[in-house]
């Protein structure tokens, strides 16, 4: 029996096709995994199902939801159908919760709405799901605001809002994408619980492999609005046959690097001695943390979100004012350098941030952003800085002609190849990676991971790889550094530490957060017993 | 999108009509709007006369055009006090936080704590009447909107990763808040701009209207209002003139702000995109 049943359906937006005879079934406790790129249709689908396409959308084909085609019916019947018997999970949570109300009265407003409950008895229920969704209101008060949880806390509201009425089938669009990899094992477990438990269906969609591989029974992988394959899992990604679910494939799995590649050289390049921030309120953000990067080393420190891993990572860049201790870059000490030093070490310590959205000025081209930093080296005539910055986008794999153009000409991962020109254009020792691979998608990823090991090689460029993903850390990096509330828990080899880890924080972190191929084998090792 | 471009349009052609009377009327008006001839006092509109002529026989459409001239220099150069003084104090308070930050802001709320027309009196009764003393007047008072408004977007800015690239490159405040942060601010300003103008033309006309601001000869629209009072019921095209002339322009100039606003604003601008 099929609770949902896609069938032949084709999507446009303003005469723009986005998807093409899309068909897809979902039984009762099924999980559908629906993968792809950005852009591949995948949230489109979803919104196509509740008919949450923006204005100027035409569909065709037929969408049934427990026989019945959900396009041909009127909105009316749809606003019975959205919440009460389709729920949906959205990727930010923050976003998808009403800022300035509690989340019992949030979660209480499904039963008074639909179910027509007093508001004692609408809170009680409330507080029965939020406990179901993994937050007792013991440790999580129903009076708490969205912005006094964590983002894994926030978004099981969101889907305890979204289960709270026993729907049919659930939809979760990247619910995982925009948290920590520490609170993304629960919210996969969860939805996956309200699947098997609930006999609900699921629609998971994310372009994170890993994530969904655990628990969907099928998966469908999307390409530019159509679907190019659909198995089984796990055992489809041992049989996968359209080279692009090939590539996804390979590209969540980043190789790890060699033992001997970016082992350091003899010269220290960054030195961190007792390093302490402190925030206004006396919050200890770093805690009296050393260490040492050596000339053409990659060293990746990790840990959750509020581990003090960026904020590190931002006073050696001399960003944040040190409360105590020393940042030496080359010898020099940034903090207090100025003049010449302060700008030869500045320009030896370059950046690329997380978010390539936010990173590059918006109204500026791309020669001047990527020619930002040459200041540093004091007057270059107009012949060599154009010559420096056609040398650093080709460097990174961009045409020269990009130079001319702006920022939002280009996509995601290509702007995070400016940004990198960028860190690369005063020729810098070693360059602080902030977060610069989370944002991108598994493809992107996989490419902007292959060329920072290139440029390593090639430049003996020493990096200090800021992450929370275990998967990119090791394909970077071979030494590592765990670092919790402030501190630093653990260091070791890279593969060494994330093998056989030591500390149970960093055991935690692992285990949150496992990669593709440890997924697959405990899968199939399950199946054999059973 | 109709909604906002007809506001622009018809903002934008208000606004033109009143700097195109304030430029005639530096090479020409019908009459000299000084010119006063005692016998042809009080003449209802005619074809000689478009609008009439006042108490003292000058031809009201000349000082009409003369007011402008008053006006607008006074708005537009008290707007641009407020631009030139507000948006340095606010970016600089931006860039350098912590105490420097508060004295600029509560230096802002002090002006914004006084009455407006109460500190432009104040200020003419000091250095007396006159249109100088109402340009620092109403100036004054547009510095904090400025600061405020440029203080806010360049707080919004600086956790931003461009920026963040920036210090990393090696930048200062200084250079940071002239390369990265005022061109995005940009916008939000010249809006408010239109604005202060428009509110500068209302200031003036009160400042003129108690008797402070533009002294006679020199033709003024509050001033005009002021004196038709006694005449509204013998001549009460004395009073419509100037009052549709200040109602033209700050109705023109806010639309015009609001035209522009939409126009310029990202946001709205992706979401007609799609």
């Amino acid at each position: 029996m099929t609770l949902l049943a896609i069938d032949r359906l084709s999507l446009a937006i303003g005469g723009k096709l986005i998807l093409r005879s899309v068909s897809l079934t979902v039984a009762p406790g099924e999980i559908l995994g629906l993968v792809g790129e950005s852009g591949s249709g995948k949230s489109m689908t979803l919104n196509a199902i509740m008919r949450l396409g923006p204005p100027g959308t035409r569909t065709e084909g037929a969408i049934r939801f427990e026989g019945a085609d959900l396009l041909a019916g009127p909105e009316r019947a749809m606003e019975s159908v959205r919440g009460r018997k389709i729920g949906m999970v959205f990727q930010e949570p923050m976003t998808a919760l009403n800022p300035v109300q509690t989340i019992g009265r949030q979660v209480a407003e499904c039963f008074r709405l639909h179910l027509g409950f007093g508001a004692r008895e609408a809170l009680a229920e409330a507080a029965e799901r939020l406990r179901r969704a993994g937050l007792p209101p013991e440790i999580v008060p129903l009076d708490r605001y969205p912005h006094q949880l964590s983002g894994g806390q926030r978004q099981r509201v969101v889907v305890a809002i979204a289960a709270a009425l026993g729907p049919k089938l659930i939809l979760a669009d990247e619910p995982t994408t925009a948290l920590d990899a520490t609170a993304r094992g629960g919210i996969i477990d969860l939805l996956a619980g309200l699947a098997r438990r609930e006999g609900a269906g699921l629609v998971f969609v994310t372009h994170d492999l890993a994530s969904i591989a655990g628990i969907a029974d099928r998966i469908a992988f999307m390409k530019d609005g159509e679907v190019v394959e659909e198995g089984s899992a796990p055992s489809i990604f041992r049989s996968l046959r359209h080279p692009y679910a090939q590539s996804l494939l390979a590209a969540s799995a980043l190789p790890p690097i060699a033992p001997d590649e970016a082992a350091g050289g003899t010269e220290p390049i960054v030195e961190a001695v007792d390093v302490s921030v402190v925030y206004g309120g006396g919050v200890r953000a770093v805690d009296g943390v050393s260490l040492t990067l050596m000339s053409g080393e990659s060293l990746a420190i990790v840990g959750e979100s509020g581990s003090g891993k960026s904020t590190l990572a931002r006073s050696v860049l001399g960003l944040e004012p040190l409360a105590a201790g020393t940042v030496r870059i080359a010898g020099t000490d940034i903090h207090r350098a100025s003049g010449g030093a302060l700008r030869a070490a500045r320009a030896a310590i370059q950046a690329v941030f997380q978010d390539p959205y936010g990173s590059l000025n918006p109204r500026h081209r791309i020669e001047r952003i990527v020619a930002e930093p040459l200041h540093l080296l004091g007057r270059i005539a107009s012949a060599e800085r154009r010559a420096r910055i056609a040398r650093a986008l080709a460097d990174v794999g961009l045409p020269p002609d990009g130079a001319r153009r702006y920022p939002h000409e280009f996509s995601g991962g290509q702007r995070q190849r400016i940004a990198i020109a960028r860190a690369l254009i005063s020729e810098p020792k070693v360059i602080v990676l902030d977060e610069a691979v989370s944002a991108l998608d598994v493809t992107t990823r996989a490419q902007i991971v292959a060329l920072l090991r290139e440029l390593s090689r090639r430049r003996g460029l020493a990096y200090l790889f800021i992450t929370h993903d275990l998967d990119a850390a090791r394909a970077v990096a071979n030494r590592v550094v765990v670092m919790r509330r402030g501190r630093v828990v653990e260091e070791g080899r890279t593969a060494a530490v994330l093998a056989q880890p030591h500390d149970p924080y960093t055991k935690e972190l692992i285990a949150a957060a496992p990669d593709l191929e440890t997924v697959l084998a405990a899968r199939e090792a399950e199946a054999r017993t059973r | 999108m109709k909604r906002s471009s007809a506001s622009l349009a018809i903002g934008l052609a208000f606004t033109a009509l009143i700097l195109a009377a304030a430029g005639l009327s530096l090479v020409w008006t019908p009459y000299d709007a000084e010119l006063i001839l005692v016998e042809q006092r009080l003449m209802p509109p005619s074809a000689a006369h478009w609008f009439g002529t006042d108490q003292m026989g000058r031809d009201v459409l000349s000082m009409i055009l003369g007011g402008a001239r008053n006006s607008i220099a006074v708005a537009l150069v008290a707007a641009g006090i407020g631009l030139g003084a507000g948006v340095p104090l606010g970016l600089f308070a931006a860039a350098q936080g912590g105490i420097v930050d508060e004295i600029v802001m509560r230096s802002n709320d002090l002006i914004f704590a006084f009455p407006a027309l109460l500190l432009a009196i104040l200020i003419t009764a000091i250095a007396g009447p006159g249109a100088i003393n109402a340009i620092v007047a109403i100036g004054i008072f547009n510095i904090p909107v400025f600061a405020r408004l440029a203080r806010g977007g360049a707080l919004a800015l600086w956790p931003r990763d461009f920026v963040r690239a920036a210090r990393v490159a090696g930048k200062g405040r200084l250079r940071i808040s002239l390369e990265h942060i005022l061109p995005n601010i940009a916008s939000v300003l010249i809006v408010q701009g239109t604005i202060q103008f428009s509110l500068g033309v209302l200031a003036e006309a009160g400042l003129s209207y108690v008797g402070l601001g533009a002294q006679p000869p020199a033709p003024s629209w509050g001033r005009m209002l002021a004196e038709s009072q006694t005449y509204f019921a013998l001549a009460p095209w004395l009073a419509l003139a100037p009052g549709l002339a200040i109602v033209t322009t700050v109705l023109g100039l806010n639309m015009l702000g609001d035209g522009l606003r939409d126009l310029l604003d990202p946001r709205i601008r992706r979401e007609r995109a799609i």
